[in-house]
């Protein structure tokens, strides 16, 4: 695998329910870059980055991540992810311990390793005077802490996350975000949903619009604020604006 | 006309609304022909319980039934059996009137009375419990009624008395222990009453049957000349209800008076302190549970082991597993007993322990297997997981199977003593019945969360009759066999075909 070989690389994906809701998708990440993926509701975002984790099959295309063929070695191409969604994938009824033990049993990461891990992780988190009590009392900020931790304790290369910061607290949201700025400066690629445009324009290096399930701008927010041809526009503008060219095009046609 | 918001009739409407759009749902399942053809079989089968009730109650009513001492200790012990499954039927759904949050938040924030939200919601469970119940005993009241008169139509007025005095008890039970142990643990405590009430008095019975007569039969106890002779006389006030049942009016009408006044001197007693109980139950979720680190935690393991430590250490701290499966454990006692009372015996006597002992390792396995397979609280870190879906499931299937061989084990330990061959059909067909429940409920899995565990049921009803059936035609062949029958092959081919329907009837993947 070269330096070159991109986190992901996604062609011609396409997935469809009742409709069609990813169209011949074609998309490339760079390795340790933030990219941000935004869209309106029902855009097909949560879709493309399910198909990534491998929680969903396409209907057609291909998914790379690392040079691995995702859809051909789905388990290589997971030791090297972890996803993150809205809803805390954590159990009620176990410690933040004994969660971040189960998921190192998964990824089969070393007792040793894993050990030294969790408890760095829980400390940097904040978790530390919780680290023996139950999930199920815990607030929502805690749990994503958790979710977190779990996704960082098999030391990932790519960290994929379905709108992370809905509902946190502004200091849970910030201590978030300080921790997937600090993964990206050790290396680690992110990738990231959210509806809160100021968070990608403050974090992303390279911003990608999706609607109807198709790619419709990418690129550092000075390319897409000269594509809409405006100089010091918000990423709310700009994202606005875009999605009202898409929707236009249609009717006019 | 419409009812004055917040008003108690204004809440019974909305209660019935909910409810009834609620029953709709489940009976048909978003579809209409889904629901016609659930009622088609059910009639059916409402049918052939008539027709059997009829062939157990013909030969009684032609001897003719009159209100001497045998009969009232016979219907006032098998009343007693139907009353403890109706009050731990109403403690189970009271426990909920105080902790399903569903829009009790909503309402409890609201300026309308939580006095008249209780009223009517308990008032709702005495009607639920006493719709399962004649429901239930409809068969055989409907035939008494052909058979022997309108007369036994008051058995119906009965059962809606003590619907409603269960109902009062269970609330007087649950803020009794909203008092004595607080919030936190009156839920598993309540439930873990409903199950000892539920299962308890019928196996108290069965074992006291045992211990005296030899018989696993309920009713040889109350048909004993020894109890008839020992219970009170005819006029004595115990036998009251089986008198209202019979059709004595005036024993209806003292019965109906005690029932629906307990229930409305529960509620006026109660009500004012619903709001508070119920809003006690909402701090539980904020209340930290701390516990003991494990002596040596992260240990290197397989995927699979992990996978297994995991489910064990979930369904361990599930309460509502827990008096789910001391339930199950309380079934297996009679066998236990009838083992331990014939010991030494000839083999001949374990017959009837065979098929209970399969029954009960179909029926745990069931439910293990809902909560391992389906109801996965994360269902997508395991899915994003580098763990083969395959090794995922061998893992949770061998999570439920080790826990049924841990109960049954002792047992079969017991009996293999005794008759080793009679051990070894008992295990071979208990491994067989809790594999083909297990089958079902893979083949029906879909991905819910754990607290789901009690709409398991109605989530498909095509898996819960495969199971139960596929269970009960298991438990037939271990008895034929054990008995030495070749005629088990039939009851195990049957059970292969239910099983084998069970595929067909799963939703393809």
């Amino acid at each position: 695998m070269s330096s070159s070989t991109p986190a992901l690389a996604i062609t011609g994906l396409s997935k469809t329910f009742d409709r069609k809701v990813v169209n011949d998708l074609a998309l490339q990440v760079r390795a340790g870059e933030f990219y941000a993926l935004l869209g309106p509701n029902g855009a097909g975002k949560t879709t493309i980055l399910r198909m990534v984790a491998g929680l969903l099959q396409p209907d057609e295309g291909s998914i790379s991540i690392f040079g691995i063929d995702a859809r051909r070695d789905p388990l290589a191409a997971k030791r090297v992810t972890a996803w993150v969604s809205d809803e805390p994938m954590v159990y009620d009824r176990l410690t933040p311990l004994e969660y971040l033990e189960f998921v190192a049993g998964l990824w089969q990461i070393d007792a040793k390793t894993a050990q030294a891990k969790a408890h760095e992780l829980i400390g940097w988190l904040g978790l530390g005077p919780h680290a023996n009590e139950l999930c199920g009392s815990f607030s929502k900020g805690m749990l994503q802490k958790v979710a977190l931790a779990g996704a960082l304790v098999h030391d990932p290369k790519l960290i994929i996350l379905d709108e992370p910061l809905t509902g946190l607290d502004a200091g849970s949201a910030r201590q978030v975000k300080d921790v997937l700025l600090g993964k990206v400066r050790d290396g680690v690629t992110v990738i990231m949903t959210t509806h809160i445009l100021e968070v990608a324009e403050r974090m992303a290096e390279r911003i990608g619009v999706i609607t109807h399930g198709r790619l419709i701008a990418e690129g550092t927010l000075t390319e897409l604020r000269s594509r809409i041809g405006r100089g010091q526009t918000s990423l709310e503008e700009i994202f606005l604006d875009l999605v009202a060219q898409d929707d236009a095009e249609p009717a006019a046609a | 006309m419409s009812a004055a918001p917040a008003s108690l009739s204004w809440f019974a409407r909305h209660e019935i609304n909910l409810a009834w759009r609620e029953g709709i749902a489940m009976m048909t399942g978003g579809r209409r022909t889904r629901g016609i053809v659930l009622a088609a079989v059910l009639g059916v089968v409402y049918v052939l319980l008539h027709l059997m009730a009829y062939t157990i109650l013909a030969p009684w009513v032609a001897r003719g039934i009159t209100p001497d001492k045998p009969t009232l200790v016979l219907l006032t012990g098998g009343g007693l059996l139907f009353w403890s499954v109706m009050l731990s039927q109403a403690l189970e759904s009271v426990t909920r009137v105080y902790y399903a949050r569903s829009d009790l938040d909503l309402i409890l924030s609201s300026p309308a009375s939580s006095r008249r939200l209780f009223a009517v919601r308990t008032a709702a469970v005495a009607l639920s419990t006493v719709v399962l119940s004649c429901l239930l005993a409809s068969p055989m009241i409907n035939t008494l009624i052909v058979l022997d008169g309108p007369k036994w139509l008051a058995a119906y007025g009965t059962l809606a008395a003590l619907g409603a005095l269960s109902a009062a008890i269970a609330v007087a039970i649950t803020i009794a222990l909203f008092r004595t142990v607080g919030p936190k643990r009156t839920r598993l405590i309540a439930q873990i009453v409903a199950a000892l009430v539920g299962a308890g008095f019928v196996i108290g019975i069965q074992a006291a049957a045992i211990l005296y007569y030899g018989s696993f039969s309920r009713f040889s106890l109350f048909e004993s000349a020894a109890v008839i002779s020992a219970a009170p006389g005819v006029d004595n006030p115990l036998w009251l209800p089986a008198r209202a049942g019979m059709g004595d009016f005036t024993a209806l009408a003292i019965v109906a008076l005690l029932g629906f006044g307990a229930l409305a001197l529960t509620i006026a007693a109660t009500a004012s302190s619903y709001g508070r109980h119920a809003i006690s139950a909402t701090g539980l979720s904020h209340i930290r549970n701390r516990r003991k680190p494990a002596a040596q935690p992260f240990r290197t393991r397989s995927q699979r082991a992990v996978l297994r430590a995991k489910e064990w250490r979930l369904l361990q701290r599930d309460p509502w597993l827990l008096s789910q499966t001391l339930m199950q454990m309380l079934y297996l006692l009679p066998p236990a007993l009838m083992l331990w009372i014939n010991y030494g015996d000839r083999a001949g006597a374990y017959v009837v322990v065979v098929p209970v002992l399969v029954m009960a390792a179909g029926q745990l396995a069931g439910g293990l297997a809902w909560l391992a397979i389906s109801g996965e609280d994360a269902h997508d870190l395991v899915a994003t997981a580098p763990v083969a879906p395959r090794a995922v499931l061998t893992a949770k299937i061998e999570a439920v199977l080790v826990i049924i061989a841990l109960v049954l084990a002792p047992l079969l330990l017991m009996l293999a003593l005794s008759s080793p061959q009679m051990a070894l059909v008992t295990a071979a067909c208990a491994a067989i019945a809790a594999s083909s429940a297990t089958a079902i409920q893979l083949w029906f899995r879909v991905p819910a969360k754990r607290s789901m565990f009690r709409r398991r049921q109605v989530a498909s009803r095509a898996a819960t009759l495969t199971e139960a059936f596929a269970s009960i035609l298991w438990a037939g062949t271990g008895a034929i066999w054990a008995a030495g029958s070749w005629l088990a092959v039939g009851t195990a081919i049957m059970a292969l075909g239910v099983v084998g329907l069970a595929r067909l009837l799963a939703p393809r993947r």
